[in-house]
């Protein structure tokens, strides 16, 4: 089972790089999809001796949103903004890959400095979840299309999920319905927001937003 | 009960107003509510008895009820301005200053409901004594104040929109997982482990995991510090603050990062009872001393007066993260700097508001003879002014003098040169900019067309009374403290662990 | 324990240019042509061993020389990993790194010569060459360091054969298949295949390696062309060792479950090159730091 557990982080980790190296819009909103439903998987598994409803609940709905719902909405929000991919980023594609290896150091680096006090944990947990993180922010930084910063935020929302969902989960459940508001609030927002930008600009980089 | 009453009757307010899609009902409910709000928070004040046992969710502590006062105050003041703001630019087309298109304003409504809703979230703020539901409020805060900024419907202030709402809620994820890291912290103390209330926090505080705490603290840091504008992080800032309208950015200025700065200071105060104090002191000192350095540095020289404001809030929330970062009586001095700190700058982005309106131009050098042109607000301008570089008459002048005291009180004496000399630059930047646009004669041979092309021009009484307010209320804290702010300041110094 | 490693050398030295006639099987079978025949390396090899080379006026000894050297190169980096359950012929610590810099010297020799001929054209492809090499090479050192990390063993036969025992820990389920997956890229750069590189390919623009010995004729070509096919085989038979670490009863066996799985990464290199396009020029670094950094997540796993 830990292996298993292994592997789904492993995958997390995996599916991090392939965000940082994709540029088409629609496999970027893939793939975060994808990245929850991992999520979804490490938090169940990372419980399995001790299963309550309330964590299987917070998983279906972790799920249907991140997985399906938010997808969704992107996905209307890129075909309405005619934007196929991210084709001139600030950072280029192979030092993002580059520049993610060194975050993956970094992430390990970090957690070699906090010990985990939950035990049926992978060792690779803590890294991965702010390995997640730093990709998010990462994204956020290199790209211009205003899309793609959101499936950074995405990214990075999904870390900080991952960790509560398995670390902070005895705590009661307003932290983590603020998770699921947070990023369902912020994208409708963030979608109301391209919408406009788009409008106005005929395109979706922010960079250029300043005349 | 009466907590509820404040954070309910603005958010039903501001959801009236949505539905309603009224303008003229929407404007007039503005100043209605926030004067309710402002008897309430008077009515808190007659039964305020400081908790033995703070409750677990909200409450008021003396922190809470400064905090909370400010807001009210400030939203006040503004709304009484916003109330004719709102009537004149209305949904009338206007051209834009800069590049001469034009646009359409928000309807009334929304942008009523979303200040109620504003006004709200940060009662919340105020109120909660809880981690996990300052962060939810202080995200509350982000999300309603989002569609403020984006008033002025063109692409600039699009831009200042996204800039605004991507780095905050990048700011307030990261204090998300600062909170979860304090939630780890508390891991496996007792039976359930630690809850996020400051009850709990402060019970167990002395078993709580210092590295992860540590961590959590940077992290809430950098977030929240995000939305209060500490140096590295406020780089929304400056756009923000120009391209919002006037009092929209007095509010943010004014209200909110004070707000911002209540739910670090929680977590600081969570610090100091688990015996950390030291190490979130320091950083206080770090990020305050970088704020005010970047603030001198992008002051001078800054043409865009209502960014010149943006960056001088900088300055002053570094100097109340050094107070609280030295201690002891700089805590005191903080929180008296917090208040003064409101009200002039909110007193000074709505002069600004009225002078952008008369010229139509943000760049001080178009901007001549306000003396002449509008003789209440130059007037105004020049007391905000006065009082913001912290020249004596003013509460300014008392409370930077006293962390100036606190630092020189602590031995650092490295620290306080850095301190008046950063200071002393501003002084100059903010005077040089300021006082030209007052006093330069209308006609002189710098002046561009824009500014010879105006005439001494009205100033409707909402536009100067409440700023009248304002500048009286900050000249009377430079003379006299009333004893129930002095004993409040003096309650938040001690559960810091100041004094 | 079974038969001496002399064998399966001499096997491999014997049917290395086999695999090319596989994939080209492979290849045809998906266009739907008959192809050429699966041993249509060795007529063309044999064939350019009876003819003379000529060479350039302006070109050096180095030119001549390196075709032996990716032949010699070849040979012993055959003898260094075993094929199928074999022991290797030559097996010490930190052979890991002679076996990256055996094909590093040969890479090294056969840009010189590129070069030496003076040709706008070779070095173009030498250019790129090094550029797409340097790139690859990381990623094939840091996944095997990382099974040698999982493994404790630090030359090729040992890590092979500790896999076999199934020292290999719990983590060892994440590092293998992600070491795989980047060993496999590897391979296909350093063989110049779809999607790096295509063998096929007679447009100089285009070219890589083919580009690179243009200038080469008769018995240097054939050289050429046989030292390809080892370090094919030697790439084909690391990858099937660990995808099939399993020992049989008997000796028969194992030999035909070791000729199953070289075939099947063969098969699998023909398949790859018959449903993918070639990448861009631009695109490839792309793909080889990806294989970096899938070798660098192995070997952060294995770490820990």
């Amino acid at each position: 089972m830990n292996e298993w557990l292994d592997l789904a982080v492993a995958l997390l980790i995996l599916s991090n790089f392939m965000l940082v190296n994709t540029s088409r819009l629609m496999s970027c909103i893939r793939i975060v999809a994808i990245q929850a439903v991992i999520l979804s998987v490490i938090a169940l598994l990372s419980h399995l001796h001790a299963l309550d409803v309330r964590l299987v609940v917070l998983v279906i709905i972790t799920v249907a949103l991140k997985a399906l719902v938010l997808p969704q909405v992107l996905k209307r929000v890129t075909v309405g903004t005619g934007v196929e991919r991210e084709l001139s980023p600030f950072v280029g594609y192979s030092l993002s890959l580059m520049a993610g290896g060194g975050l993956l150091a970094l992430s390990f680096l970090m957690s070699h400095f906090l010990t985990v006090p939950e035990p049926g944990l992978s060792r690779f947990f803590l890294p991965a979840s702010l390995f997640t993180i730093f990709t998010g922010l990462f994204i956020i930084i290199a790209r211009k299309k205003a899309v793609t910063q959101v499936m950074g935020y995405m990214a990075m929302e999904n870390g900080i999920y991952a960790f509560g969902v398995s670390l902070a989960i005895h705590e009661p459940f307003i932290v983590e319905i603020s998770v699921l508001l947070d990023v369902f609030v912020a994208v409708l927002i963030m979608g109301v927001a391209i919408f406009h930008i788009s409008h106005e600009f005929d395109h979706i980089d922010t960079d250029q937003l300043s005349v | 009960m009466l907590l509820w009453s404040l954070i309910v009757i603005p958010a039903l307010a501001g959801l009236f107003c949505l539905l309603s899609r009224s303008g003229s009902l929407s404007r007039f409910m503005l100043p209605l509510v926030s004067a309710l709000h402002f008897i309430l928070v008077v009515c808190c004040w007659m039964t305020y008895t400081c908790p033995s046992v703070p409750p677990e969710w909200i409450g008021l502590d003396d922190a809470g009820l400064l905090f909370l006062s400010v807001t009210s105050v400030t939203f006040l003041l503004t709304s009484f301005y916003a109330f004719g703001y709102i009537r004149r630019e209305g949904r009338a087309q206007t051209m834009d200053m800069e590049e001469g298109f034009f646009f359409k304003n928000s309807p009334d409504a929304v942008f009523v409901g979303c200040l109620l809703f504003f006004l709200s979230t940060m009662t919340l703020v105020t109120v909660s004594l809880h981690l996990g539901l300052v962060w939810v409020a202080v995200e509350a805060t982000t999300l309603s104040s989002t569609p403020l900024i984006y008033y002025h419907r063109h692409h600039r202030s699009l831009e200042a929109t996204w800039k605004y709402l991507l780095i905050c809620s990048v700011g307030i994820a990261l204090a998300m997982l600062g909170n979860f890291f304090v939630v780890v912290a508390g891991t496996g103390i007792g039976e359930h482990g630690v809850h996020l209330s400051l009850l709990s926090l402060s019970e167990h505080a002395d078993k709580l995991n210092p590295a992860w705490l540590k961590a959590a603290f940077v992290l809430c840091l950098v977030g929240y510090g995000t939305k209060i504008g500490f140096s590295p992080l406020h780089t929304w800032m400056p756009a923000t603050y120009s391209e919002a309208p006037s009092m929209v950015a007095a509010l943010l200025s004014g209200a909110l990062k004070a707000c911002a700065f209540l739910a670090l200071l929680r977590i600081h105060q969570v610090m100091t009872l688990a015996g950390l104090g030291a190490t979130s002191r320091s950083l206080f000192m770090v990020l305050g001393v970088v704020s005010l350095f970047t603030a001198a540095v992008f002051i001078v020289r800054q043409t865009d007066f209502k960014k010149m404001l943006a960056f001088s809030s900088v300055e002053h929330m570094g100097i109340l993260a050094l107070g609280v970062g030295v201690g002891g009586t700089g805590i005191f001095g903080s929180m008296f700097h917090m208040v003064n700190h409101s009200l002039t700058k909110t007193l000074l982005f709505l002069a600004a508001g009225n002078i952008v309106h008369s010229y139509r131009s943000r760049t001080d050098l178009d901007i001549r003879g306000l003396i002449y042109s509008l003789p209440k607000t130059a007037v105004l301008w020049i007391i905000g002014a006065l009082a913001i570089v912290g020249v004596p008459p003013f509460g300014t002048f008392l409370s930077e003098l006293t962390i100036l005291k606190s630092m020189v009180h602590a031995g650092r004496f490295g620290l306080a040169a850095v301190y008046l000399f950063l200071l002393g630059v501003i002084f100059a930047a903010i005077s040089a900019s300021v006082f030209p646009m007052v006093f330069s004669k209308r006609t002189g041979d710098s002046c561009s067309a824009a500014a010879s092309a105006v005439t001494p021009s009205e100033e409707p009484l909402w536009s100067v009374l409440p700023l009248w307010v304002m500048a009286a209320a900050v000249l009377v804290l430079g003379f006299y403290m009333p004893p129930f702010l002095s004993d409040i300041f003096h309650g938040i110094a001690v559960s810091l662990g100041g004094l | 324990m079974n038969h001496p490693p002399y064998i399966h050398v001499a096997v491999s030295l014997a049917a290395a240019p086999f695999l090319f006639g596989v994939i080209n099987k492979v290849k045809a079978g998906f266009a739907g042509r008959k192809g050429p025949p699966l041993f249509q390396m060795y007529y063309d090899i044999v064939k350019l061993m009876r003819k003379g080379a000529v060479y350039s006026r302006t070109t050096t000894e180095m030119f001549r020389l390196s075709p032996l050297v990716s032949v010699a190169v070849g040979i012993l980096a055959v003898m260094t990993v075993p094929l199928g359950q074999t022991e290797s012929l030559i097996s010490f610590h930190g052979d890991i790194f002679l076996l990256a810099y055996l094909f590093g010297m040969a890479r090294f020799t056969t840009v010189l010569a590129a070069m030496d001929t003076g040709s706008a054209f070779e070095g173009m492809g030498a250019s790129r060459e090094v550029q797409f090499s340097m790139l690859a090479e990381p990623a094939f050192l840091v996944g095997l360091a990382a099974l040698s990390l999982l493994t404790g063993e630090s030359s090729v036969a040992g890590i092979l054969s500790a896999l076999r025992n199934g020292t290999g820990t719990a983590t060892g389920h994440v590092v293998i298949p992600i070491c795989v997956a980047s060993l496999f890229i590897v391979l296909l750069a350093e063989n110049s295949r779809i999607p790096v590189d295509d063998p096929n390919t007679h447009l100089e623009l285009t070219m890589i390696h083919e580009v690179m010995v243009l200038d080469h004729g008769g018995m240097d070509l054939g050289f050429i062309h046989y030292g390809s096919a080892l370090k094919l085989w030697v790439f084909a038979s690391i990858i099937a060792r660990i995808l099939v670490p399993v020992k049989m009863s008997s000796p028969m066996l194992d030999a035909a479950l070791a000729t199953a799985s070289l075939l099947a990464v063969t098969v699998a290199v023909g398949v790859v090159e018959s449903t993918m396009a070639r990448l861009r020029m631009l695109r490839v670094p792309q793909l080889l730091t990806g294989a970096t950094i899938l070798s660098l997540v192995a070997l952060i796993i294995a770490m820990r």
